[in-house]
């Protein structure tokens, strides 16, 4: 199956769960006064499935368009940079995780400094350089000038989590 | 209107006024282009700065200069990283982008500052002119045409749906709106869609999904296709050129000028906003375009540009009607402004224009300086702006992929939305492999709230669905709006039909 007609599947999937939780969930926790209302928090999301699930079989039944710009070559799959493109995923997620007990500074300079490695970079003093201005200047920005609290250090050096 | 003007002359022209405009667009511009801290978180950050001035005139005219210098760095980012920071910048990144990864980021960059400049200054002479008259027409808005005026609003996705892709389009806007449905409801506070997960109780930021849908993928095709990098030398002798050409400057000449006016009046609505109108404007040029130059709308089309950076900066200048003649703020922005006036013991209202006429004139004339005083500033700084794009890619991707993360992450203070945004991302990569437009996405977001409040407003006000044919205002917007989105499908098959005879 082409990835066009697969995302066709998912878009009527998706639109089928929608339209279940919209049609027999949401209601069931309605206080009973609402329920004299006219207009119900399921109204809206029970037309966006209707009509959902109306152009997602559209889509699955009708053909690949022949003339549709894509951003790779699927046929050149193996010519693409898969390894540093999922490795900074992963980083975005270790970051994700690890922003809060690692602290904003030590994250955001590892992720920098990790980040360029990833795709290339050697010049090590230099890229710990540009790193350190860029956490800390950020930090500072961030912080001190516009006051959004953002914890600088690990949780060892804060005072716990 | 005359001693008016003199008096906001008077007042806002003194070195100390200067010096605040200068100072505000600046800061305005270099905060503005962090994505995550649009307009209004910024000026929310400046007010107690603008309330220790003492000086009312001098705050707000430090506040208008911020306003507009962050609206310009909203647009730098969507520009040249294609991370749009504000809903009234998403616009931009449609044509703005292409136009910075063909070469042209100093060309894209001046437009967005002339349009700027002249939405600012034609909406601003439109203000003076017409604020009294405008607040009344303002109010005879009601719900029900809010609605249509968000349907009209929603057909902005026309211009992603050539090809034979309306179904793409239709589905990726339709996927926007259920997106914007997960949360609290408005009526009742309703938890909807949150599958029992206490993180998606307060809906996903627009931050987080604008930032999913375009900077995220943007970054990650620069890593899987090193060859989308053009050479160093090549992009450096790009952002230097600035120049626009004759024919250029006559292309955006009547769009400037049309949206200037679109713009300004719906911003003059309370609650539609730069948004409506940016997509609105992009979608009216679109249809009046030509054929040729429809094709290039999505993939570096000036009039694309200059379209929604003019409707935007007009439509923010608009917005001043409701609140300086009925002391209605019109957005969230002016709602915070309002916040400041009252702080300074100055109320905004029919009054005041008759009581504190010193207040309201040196507003206005503030809004010409603050417009000329950036475009003064920033067109001498566009080349190093600009210049962001020669960095190495090595230094460049990390930075950008920080600044995404960093965006969402300032906007919710909530590491769960950081895996939020990269589940989202990964998600529109595919989407965009496979062809699927994804700026529909995005738009039915944006609108999907407004659209269900006043849809649900309607509905109580009017019991039921009448209000679409009872009303004909209503009704000749959703006309214009079902026009506008059935227009390229109509040309394409009357084209069609004349190849074939």
């Amino acid at each position: 199956m082409s990835l066009e007609r697969s995302l066709a599947l998912f878009f009527l999937t998706v639109s089928i769960i929608y339209g279940y939780t919209a049609f027999f969930v949401i209601d069931g926790n309605l206080p009973p006064f609402a329920k004299m209302s006219p207009v119900w928090p399921s109204s809206f999301p029970k037309i966006l499935a209707s009509m959902g699930v109306v152009i997602g079989f559209f889509l699955v039944l009708s053909k690949p368009s022949p003339n549709t710009k894509t951003e790779l070559d699927l046929q050149q799959l193996q010519s693409y940079s898969w390894f540093p493109a999922f490795a900074l995923l992963g980083m975005m997620v270790a970051y994700a995780l690890l922003l809060r007990p690692m602290g904003f500074i030590v994250s955001t300079f590892s992720f920098l400094v990790i980040g360029a490695m990833v795709l290339g970079e050697r010049k090590l003093l230099l890229l710990s350089i540009v790193s350190v201005i860029g956490s800390g200047g950020i930090w500072y920005l961030v912080q001190e000038v516009l006051g959004i609290y953002l914890r600088p250090w690990p949780w060892f050096l804060s005072g716990g989590f | 209107m005359i001693d008016g003007l003199l008096i906001g002359l008077s007042t806002a022209l003194s070195l100390k006024m200067i010096l605040m405009v200068v100072a505000g667009c600046l800061i305005g511009t270099f905060i503005g282009m962090l994505p995550g801290l649009g307009p209004m978180s910024i000026i929310a950050i400046m007010i107690p700065v603008a309330i220790s001035i003492g000086d009312p005139a001098g705050a707000i005219i430090l506040l208008a200069g911020v306003y507009y210098g962050a609206i310009f760095g909203g647009s730098t980012s969507s520009i040249l990283i294609n991370a749009p920071g504000v809903a009234g910048t998403v616009a931009t990144s449609f044509d703005g982008y292409p136009m910075a990864r063909a070469g042209k980021a100093g060309k894209a960059l001046t437009i967005a500052a002339i349009s700027s400049f002249c939405g600012g200054t034609i909406g601003a002479i439109l203000l003076m002119i017409f604020a009294p008259v405008l607040a009344s027409v303002a109010l005879l808005f009601h719900s029900a045409e809010y609605f249509a005026l968000m349907v009209v609003g929603l057909s902005a996705i026309a211009a992603f749906s050539s090809n034979g892709q309306v179904s793409k389009a239709l589905a990726m806007t339709l996927l926007g709106l259920m997106l914007a449905t997960i949360g609290e409801s408005a009526l009742y506070n309703m938890p909807r869609f949150t599958y029992g997960v206490l993180n998606l109780q307060s809906g996903i930021g627009f931050i987080t999904l604008a930032m999913a849908m375009f900077a995220l993928p943007e970054a990650i095709f620069l890593i899987l296709d090193p060859a989308r990098t053009k050479p160093k030398s090549e992009q450096e002798n790009a952002v230097k050129d600035l120049r626009i050409s004759k024919e250029e400057a006559k292309t955006i000449a009547p769009v400037i000028a049309r949206q200037s006016f679109l713009g300004f009046f719906i911003g003059v609505l309370p609650g539609a906003g730069a948004t409506i109108a940016s997509f609105l404007g992009y979608a009216v040029e679109r249809n009046l375009s030509t054929k040729e130059e429809q094709k290039e709308f999505g993939n570096g089309s000036i009039k694309g540009l200059a379209a929604p950076e003019t409707a935007n900066n007009a439509a923010c200048t608009g917005s001043f009607v409701p609140l300086l003649t009925l002391g209605i703020p019109g957005s969230g922005t002016t709602a915070i402004l309002l916040g400041a006036l009252i702080a300074l013991n100055v109320t905004p209202g029919p009054r005041l224009m008759v009581d504190q006429p010193e207040i309201f004139w040196s507003v206005i004339i503030s809004m010409y300086i603050g417009n000329l005083v950036l475009l003064v500033l920033n067109l001498p700084l566009i080349p190093y702006i600009a210049k962001i794009l020669t960095v190495p890619r090595s230094y460049l991707i990390p930075f950008i992929l920080f600044f995404t993360l960093m965006g969402v992450y300032i906007g919710q203070n909530n590491a769960a939305e950081l895996l939020i945004l990269i589940g989202l991302g990964v998600m529109a990569c595919i989407f965009r492999v496979a062809g699927y437009p994804l700026a529909p996405l995005l738009i039915g977001f944006i609108l999907g709230p407004m659209l269900e409040n006043n849809f649900s407003r309607s509905i109580q006000l009017y019991d039921g669905i009448g209000f679409l044919w009872q009303r004909p205002m209503t009704g000749a917007l959703l006309a214009v709006a079902i026009i506008l989105v059935l227009l390229p499908t109509i040309r394409a098959f009357l084209s069609r039909r004349r190849n074939t005879i």
